[in-house]
Formats: C-alpha cells, sequence, structure tokens
C-alpha cells in the first residue's frame, strides 16, 4: 500500500503509547480550561488564558498527531512563522480598539 | 521517483519535484489547513473582539446540559483524533483490515459529535437563540455562535464523508497509506478548531 511516495519513512515515528500520552495530556488541558471557565475573572484575562492553554493544545495536536515534529524542519519554518504573523496583523488590526470601546463604556453595569 | 526522492534529501531547498521531502498531496493539504487556519482566525477573533466589546454579552451555558454535553463533545473528538492516527499508523503498516476499522470509527466519532451538537442546537432553539436573535435581545451572541459553531460542524460533517469514502476506497486497496495521512491531516486539523472554538465559546458564556 504504502510502495509509492517519497519520504514515507520519517513519520513511522510514534508509538500508541506516545499518542495516548498525548491524548491524555490534551484532556488534561481541557480539564482545566473547563475548571477556569468556572473561576470569576475578567473576560479580558479569561480569554486570554484559555487562548494560551488552547495554544498548547494546538502544538500538542500538530507536532504529535500531525507529525510536523518528526517533518524536515523547514517545513515547520514553511507553515507556522507566516501563518503567526497573519493572525498577529489581525490581532492588532482588532483589539486596540475593542478595548477603546471597553474604557468609553456603553453605560451598561 | 527514487532520484526525485534523493534530490529531496540531499538539499533542503532545490528538491523541486519534492518540496520539504513531503509528497505533493500532503503539501497541498497542509497548505489547504494555513488557508483554512486563517479563516477560523478571522472568525474567532471577530468574536473575541465583539465578545469582550460587549459587557452584556449572554451567558447561556448552564453546568448541564451544555457545559456536561460540549466537554463531552471535546473528549469524543480529541478520541476520534487517536484512533485517526492509530488508522495512519496501521496504513503505514500495510493493515487495510485495521486502516478500514480505524477510518470507520473515527467517522463514528464525527456522526456522535454532531449529533450532539444538534440537539444542543435544538435546546438552544426553543430557549428562543437563533442566528439573528437572542432573548437578551444581542443577536451578534446569535449570529457569531450558531456561525462559528456551524462553520466548524459543516468541516466535521466534510470529514466524515472525507474518512468513509477513504475507508471504502482502502477496501478496495485504492489508495496509499500517503493518502490515509493526507485525510489525518485533514480531521486533526478540525479537531484543533474545535480546541479554540470550545473555550472561546462555551466557556467564556457559563451561566453565572
Amino acid at each position: 500500500m504504502s510502495n509509492h511516495g517519497s519520504g514515507s519513512e520519517g513519520h513511522q515515528v510514534g508509538s500508541t503509547k506516545l499518542f495516548v500520552t498525548v491524548w491524555v495530556w490534551l484532556a488534561a488541558v481541557t480539564g482545566i480550561e473547563v475548571f477556569l471557565g468556572y473561576e470569576q475573572l475578567r473576560p479580558t484575562l479569561m480569554l486570554t488564558l484559555l487562548v494560551i492553554l488552547s495554544v498548547g493544545k494546538a502544538a500538542l495536536i500538530v507536532a504529535y498527531f500531525m507529525h510536523l515534529k518528526y517533518e524536515r524542519f523547514s517545513l515547520t519554518l514553511f507553515l507556522i512563522p507566516p501563518t503567526i504573523f497573519c493572525i498577529m496583523m489581525i490581532v492588532i488590526v482588532f483589539f486596540p480598539d475593542s478595548m477603546r470601546i471597553l474604557q468609553l463604556g456603553t453605560g451598561a453595569p | 521517483m527514487h532520484e526525485a526522492k534523493d534530490v529531496a534529501l540531499d538539499s533542503l531547498w532545490s528538491g523541486g519535484t519534492a518540496p520539504f521531502a513531503t509528497h505533493s498531496k500532503k503539501l497541498g493539504m497542509w497548505l489547504f489547513i494555513v488557508s483554512d487556519t486563517l479563516t477560523f482566525s478571522a472568525v474567532l477573533l471577530a468574536y473575541s473582539y465583539l465578545r469582550l466589546a460587549n459587557p452584556n454579552w449572554p451567558r447561556p451555558f448552564h453546568f448541564y446540559p451544555a457545559i456536561v454535553k460540549s466537554t463531552g463533545m471535546t473528549l469524543v473528538l480529541l478520541a476520534s483524533s487517536l484512533t485517526m492516527v492509530l488508522g495512519v499508523a496501521a496504513a503505514h503498516r500495510n493493515d487495510r483490515r485495521s486502516t478500514v476499522r480505524w477510518l470507520v470509527a473515527t467517522a463514528l466519532g464525527g456522526v456522535i459529535f454532531v449529533g450532539l451538537h444538534m440537539t444542543e442546537w435544538v435546546e438552544l432553539f426553543h430557549e428562543g437563540y437563533s442566528p439573528w436573535g437572542t432573548p437578551e435581545g444581542i443577536p451578534l451572541f446569535g449570529a457569531t455562535f450558531f456561525g462559528t459553531t456551524g462553520l466548524h460542524m459543516l468541516h466535521v460533517s466534510i470529514g466524515v464523508l472525507y474518512l468513509l469514502f477513504m475507508a471504502v476506497g482502502i477496501g478496495r486497496n485504492k489508495f496509499t497509506a500517503d493518502d490515509v495521512e493526507v485525510s489525518g491531516l485533514y480531521w486533526h486539523f478540525v479537531d484543533l478548531v474545535w480546541m479554540f472554538v470550545f473555550p472561546m465559546i462555551y466557556l467564556m458564556s457559563i451561566h453565572s
């Protein structure tokens, strides 16, 4: 079945045990997030913490489940930094204004 | 084919036929994933902007059923990623029977996810939430909630069809292990997106 293809030899790294370990970590971080959801935090702080935890989960999924850790490092360099750059550009455009509206207030409690 | 592989392995940047020593389908799927990442980033950042700028944002999600259900959905989707990984490993071992079995198990996880999600949607409809309105009078909540989760649910549904298509094809010996790996990339990406949708949308609107 896998008799064609360049670079097939590199990806069979990673045992079932490793994948189950990664899965347990992902489930554990999900548990932390649900716990955090019930803490009374300011929405900005809450969203920041949740996104940081989720970026950690995304990194685990990309590195182990999506095999990027076992590919050429040049592929990682090709895919990840431009994506982060584009997302940061959206963040820079959006968020200062959202904070400005919060500070002006809407008159609501 | 072997020459192409050697070129790619010898030199990092001049492997014209196999850049990054990957095959073209895999590279194509990665490029699709990057573009889809930006789609979801735009959606989720727009949502975050509206969420933070609005102190009266609705908080309709009670511990039961909404949070219990959505946490369960998260675990189901994570579990389906695990079965997908095992399916790809089986495909690389040339074990077609287990590959088909793991692919069907993964698709089943997707079906359970969509099923639970639909019951969740129906409950919200009954409570008066819709894509164009909420009982609190903040239609943006409905628009962002149903828009974002709907876009994700569409991805899961397409993924289920993709995986079943792959399972049938593998059963008939029409696809290679590399093809299974490419479908795995898509499935893991759908899982990854939910890892953002769940905390940002559900956990930010827990009923208090």
